[in-house]
């Protein structure tokens, strides 16, 4: 197996190393960039992120990541946004008011709702294992990091309070069903894609999705 | 036992959602020399890892999750100061910091939170300090009955039960699972989120396996592998 190289964003907000193993044991090569200057010369970028909306999005800004990432996802090469790093791509986010993202694809971050359809109240953050779903859209899996759970409901961990909602349809590409309520689980909008769910932490599904991600 | 990263890679190809890990003496003789046993238990475990023992600061639990972990679990330290639980979900998120409870009842509907493996009392109210640690920042609780831990009994289905209908924040039951029966009445009439095991799977006293199908034939949430 040739080795793959991907390039690792480290901007103080994450928990790079699981990331990182996961990925070296799909058969990649992994570099850690701490400032810009390296991203534009990545094959394939990943941008993973944990804690609070703000903090993250302050951070890419002060280490100067968000012109670059912008300049990166206008190239068409593949990246990968995990949990915050997710949600960073869109327009806002409403975790303790309102404040900008990177505005790669168009949408919301939005609280998960503490209630159920039902009504019942239901824990907030949602942790834990859930299943992957087709969105409204029957988005087809083929083609993309999903590809090989078409027809399946792949279970994957979650750890999240906010969750995107992508105001284009077609840049969702799968959902989980959480006390009732559909949650944007990951988006793909060509060669960007970013998962709410941590494919590192999600056992062998998980790694064939970064393998698969490896592959494109 | 045997190599602790021969048992972690066994219960992460069986299935297992989350690993755990509790030094149990750490507090008692004050060492924290998980970290080796992390760092090599997350080379070829990709599944959420909790750990426990020791960790007495920010720096401690900044140690843990460099090698590998996801979460810590702090009791101890927490009791001895209640403002460890806010620093540490600050610092790492609230989805770091699980707040480990080991809970002695006192009298019926009643428990006190005990420290050093169930070796100290604290004289508190186990239901009051679970309140005060999710509001100071706990983002999840490992709740161990002192009374059932290795009883092989059942778990403390009423502290469960109360624990789970008290906090906004996923509960793990913990102590005395003996049978398949237990697990599910913990994670049904208890409420639980999680249910942790431990000498029930290292002596293969039940296949992980089995207990997983069962679970699912009860109509519990377990997850297809």
């Amino acid at each position: 197996m040739t080795q793959k190289p991907i390039t690792l964003v480290d901007y103080g907000m994450a928990n790079l190393l699981n990331v990182a193993r996961a990925f070296e044991h799909c058969g990649a090569t992994v570099r850690v960039v701490e400032t810009p200057d390296d991203v534009l010369a990545a094959e394939r970028l990943v941008v993973p992120g944990v804690g609070a909306f703000r903090d993250c999005l302050d951070e890419l800004r002060r280490r100067g990541f968000d012109d670059v990432l912008r300049r990166y996802v206008d190239t068409g090469r593949p990246m990968l946004g995990i949990c915050v790093g997710m949600q960073a791509l869109f327009d806002v986010s409403e975790e303790f008011g309102e404040h900008p993202g990177l505005g790669h694809l168009p949408g919301r971050v939005r609280a998960v709702p503490r209630q159920a359809v039902d009504g019942a109240a239901q824990r907030v953050p949602h942790i834990g294992w859930n299943h992957l779903v087709q969105p409204e859209s029957g988005r087809d899996w083929s083609g993309t990091v999903l590809e090989p759970f078409v027809g399946q409901r792949p279970a994957v961990y979650f750890v999240h309070s906010f969750a995107a909602q992508p105001e284009d349809p077609a840049d969702r590409l799968a959902d989980c069903v959480y006390g009732g309520h559909r949650v944007c689980a990951a988006v793909q909008r060509g060669n960007l894609m970013a998962t709410q769910f941590h494919p590192e932490r999600s056992g062998e599904i998980g790694l064939t999705i970064l393998h698969r991600f490896l592959d494109i | 036992m045997g190599d602790p990263q021969a048992f972690a890679i066994r219960y992460y190809e069986a299935g297992a959602d989350e690993l755990v890990y509790m030094d149990i003496v750490a507090s008692l003789y004050g060492r924290n020399n998980l970290s080796d046993i992390i760092r090599r238990a997350a080379d070829r475990v990709f599944i959420p890892i909790t750990v426990g023992g020791g960790i007495r600061s920010v720096d401690d639990a900044r140690h843990i999750l460099r090698s590998g972990a996801d979460k810590v679990a702090i009791n101890t330290a927490a009791v001895a100061r209640p403002e460890l639980i806010t620093e540490v979900s600050r610092r790492f998120g609230s989805q770091a910091m699980v707040l480990s409870i080991e809970a002695k009842q006192v009298a019926p509907g009643k428990w006190e939170a005990y420290t050093d493996n169930g070796r100290e009392r604290t004289r508190l109210d186990v239901l009051e300090w679970i309140c005060r640690g999710v509001e100071l920042g706990a983002g999840e609780i490992l709740l161990t009955s002192v009374d059932r831990e290795g009883t092989r009994k059942g778990f403390d289905i009423d502290l469960v039960r109360q624990v789970s209908a008290a906090v906004p924040v996923p509960v793990i039951a913990s102590g005395g699972m003996g049978s398949i029966e237990h697990f599910i009445e913990a994670a049904t009439a208890g409420c639980a989120d999680a249910v942790s095991m431990a000498d029930v799977l290292h002596y293969n006293r039940i296949p992980l396996e089995a207990i997983r199908d069962a679970g699912r034939q009860a109509g519990l949430a377990v997850r297809s592998i």
